[in-house]
């Protein structure tokens, strides 16, 4: 089964970060099934949400203590499982919230690295739009991440009319989730090693200072 | 099964009263809470080692030690850590091979990296090389301790060529060796691999994190052929805070709680002592709590209690140590004693070990045997290639 998580950052509700963050996880669900119904059977993808806000007290105690525990620990381990990512920020003085910025924060090293991410942001104005390419795209380069070229911003304008779908916003939303599908075939389905099944032999350990 | 305390010898305020213990009262409070313990039948004292405020653990724990060694009769003294980083693996070898003697041989070792990560460039490391020098600089020492005369060459400190370190372990018998980690399992790792003691923290941190060290360590011990994993030598820390009716302990103990070092302003109480080993109530409690650490680390050998950080002023740490005393370790003693199988051992002393080094080992291996320097030949072949290298 391919799993893709999305990381929403939204803070009202409803949100439109939730909203935008919901329909990137459908397109991209839908491009990974694909134009033949035969892959149905064998991909199924499946998107699940993570709403950072539930989990807003746990990120602190993560911050101070240095471990996620209860609905953190097992939303930091469905990231590091998840085939993709799609993180999905509000633009909050001008980047992304600090709350976006403390998940990602807490993660192991190494968890996202070579994984395919989408990147998306909402804002009040069209004038933040390059914050997905200042300030979030370097954020997942430093995690080593597969980040795909198409970021998708939505402004307050782009869900005008009540309609999502419809205009070039649902045009961005799905071309990038055509480039996270191809980037998820491409790679397959990977593990991280686990040190712990596998530790390194002791003479390599100590061959390799 | 060794029963103790460990410190980390943090120069905290107490949230009650806004004092802090100057550094003189709290060096003192050390040797007090050492000497206490010893006197109410604890078997291990073990210090931190630090660089910088706001702690005065010792830079080098010998010097506590010692000190405490000159005032007691029974207890062991160890660490918790020794820097195995940021030391020279040298000076290592040489105070705790001298601290041995003083101690009459009531000294153990545990290794570990350090946590403050400007350590390293104060000792001219690299915090990145944390693991390789961990590994090279413990080889040296391992050696130090083994070989009256030691070539070596590596990459983190300058050739040593036909060196003997000074004093030789007591009884020629090395100090024995834990090593410390959270969650590195290279670490664990190498502990299989000497065959040495590893110590998991066992505080601020989930068990799950021990659950898995001690789990790697076991099954690498046997892979090395140290024993089965059931034998292999395991640590344990704690930390409890007590008082005859718990919610008196959960009351007294909140205000240092909320505000401290490493956990303070973060999860409650509550939540702090479900999600780590922290057990704060009566010592039926703490008993209860300590005798289940043994579901996910096996039998083990050596139980290391945290009773005095956070500001807690010396007389409470006092009461704490009473109450251990009196109260938990008989209980713990007994019971662990009744839980475990035969086949497993206890930890290793320096009495065990020169037991064992004088029952196996072969008459003319010098590397075991108790050595007479002046008169061991190893020693004066050594020395002597070794100076006609220097003056050639």
């Amino acid at each position: 089964m391919t799993d893709i998580v999305v990381v929403s950052a939204g803070i009202s509700v409803p949100s439109s970060t939730r909203i935008l963050a919901d329909n990137l996880g459908a397109a991209a669900a839908r491009a990974l099934r694909g134009p033949s119904l035969t892959l149905v059977e064998t991909t199924k993808p499946e998107f699940t949400v993570i709403e950072l806000r539930e989990l807003a007290h746990q990120l602190t105690d993560n911050v101070l203590t240095g471990f996620p525990t209860g609905a953190l620990a097992d939303a930091v381990r469905r990231v590091a499982e998840a085939d993709a990512i799609i993180a999905v920020s509000p633009v909050y003085t001008g980047s992304y919230s600090g709350l976006f910025k403390m998940f990602f924060d807490v993660l192991e090293d190494g968890t996202l690295e070579g994984k395919p991410v989408l990147i998306a942001a909402t804002a009040g104005t069209a004038r933040h739009s390059l914050v997905l390419e200042f300030a979030m795209r370097p954020l997942f380069a430093y995690l080593r991440a597969d980040v795909v070229p198409t970021a998708v911003f939505a402004a307050s304008e782009d869900f005008g009319g009540g309609a999502v779908r419809g205009g070039s916003l649902s045009q961005r939303i799905d071309r990038a989730a055509g480039e996270l599908a191809d980037k998820v075939l491409r790679r397959g389905t990977t593990l991280p090693d686990d040190p712990f099944e596998n530790p390194t032999p002791f003479e390599d350990l100590l061959r390799d200072i | 099964m060794q029963l103790g305390i460990f410190t980390v010898g943090d120069v905290t305020p107490d949230p009650t009263t806004g004092r802090a213990p100057t550094e003189h009262e709290r060096i003192r409070a050390a040797v007090e809470i050492a000497k206490k313990a010893e006197e109410v039948g604890l078997d291990v004292f073990a210090t931190g080692e630090h660089h910088n405020p706001p702690f005065v653990a010792p830079a080098n724990p010998p010097v506590l030690l010692a000190n405490i060694a000159a005032q007691t009769e029974r207890i062991i003294l160890s660490t918790s850590t020794t820097l195995i980083t940021t030391n020279d693996p040298v000076r290592i070898a040489q105070d705790y091979s001298y601290l041995q003697h003083l101690a009459e041989g009531r000294v153990d070792v545990m290794m570990g990296r350090g946590n403050t990560g400007p350590v390293y460039p104060w000792f001219g490391k690299d915090i990145r090389e944390g693991i390789p020098l961990a590994i090279e600089n413990y080889a040296l020492l391992h050696r130090l301790w083994r070989e009256d005369v030691v070539d070596w060459e590596g990459k983190f400190r300058t050739p040593l060529q036909g060196f003997t370190s000074t004093p030789r372990p007591l009884d020629g018998v090395p100090p024995f060796v834990w090593h410390g980690s959270i969650r590195s399992p290279e670490i664990a790792e190498q502990a299989a691999f000497y065959g040495d003691g590893f110590f998991a923290n066992h505080i601020f941190w989930p068990a799950s994190h021990t659950a898995r060290m001690v789990s790697l360590y076991r099954r690498r011990f046997e892979h090395y052929g140290h024993g089965s994993a059931d034998q292999a030598i395991v640590g344990l820390g704690g930390q409890v805070y007590m008082a005859k009716n718990s919610q008196d302990a959960i009351n007294e103990f909140r205000p240092y709680f909320d505000v401290a070092p490493v956990y303070g302003h973060g999860p409650s109480l509550e939540d702090f002592t479900r999600e780590t080993p922290l057990t704060v109530g009566s010592p039926q409690q703490v008993i209860e709590r300590t005798l289940g650490f043994r579901e996910y680390a096996g039998d083990y050998q050596r139980q290391l209690f945290l009773v005095d950080h956070a500001g807690l002023p010396l007389k409470k740490v006092l009461e704490q140590l009473d109450m251990l005393g009196e109260e938990v370790v008989p209980v713990l003693r007994r019971e662990f004693a009744a839980l475990k199988p035969a086949h497993v051992p206890d930890a290793p002393t320096h009495a065990s070990l020169l037991e064992k080094a004088r029952s196996s080992v072969e008459p003319q291996s010098s590397s075991v045997e108790p050595v007479e320097i002046t008169s061991s030949p190893a020693y004066e072949e050594g020395r002597l290639e070794a100076d006609e290298e220097i003056t050639a």
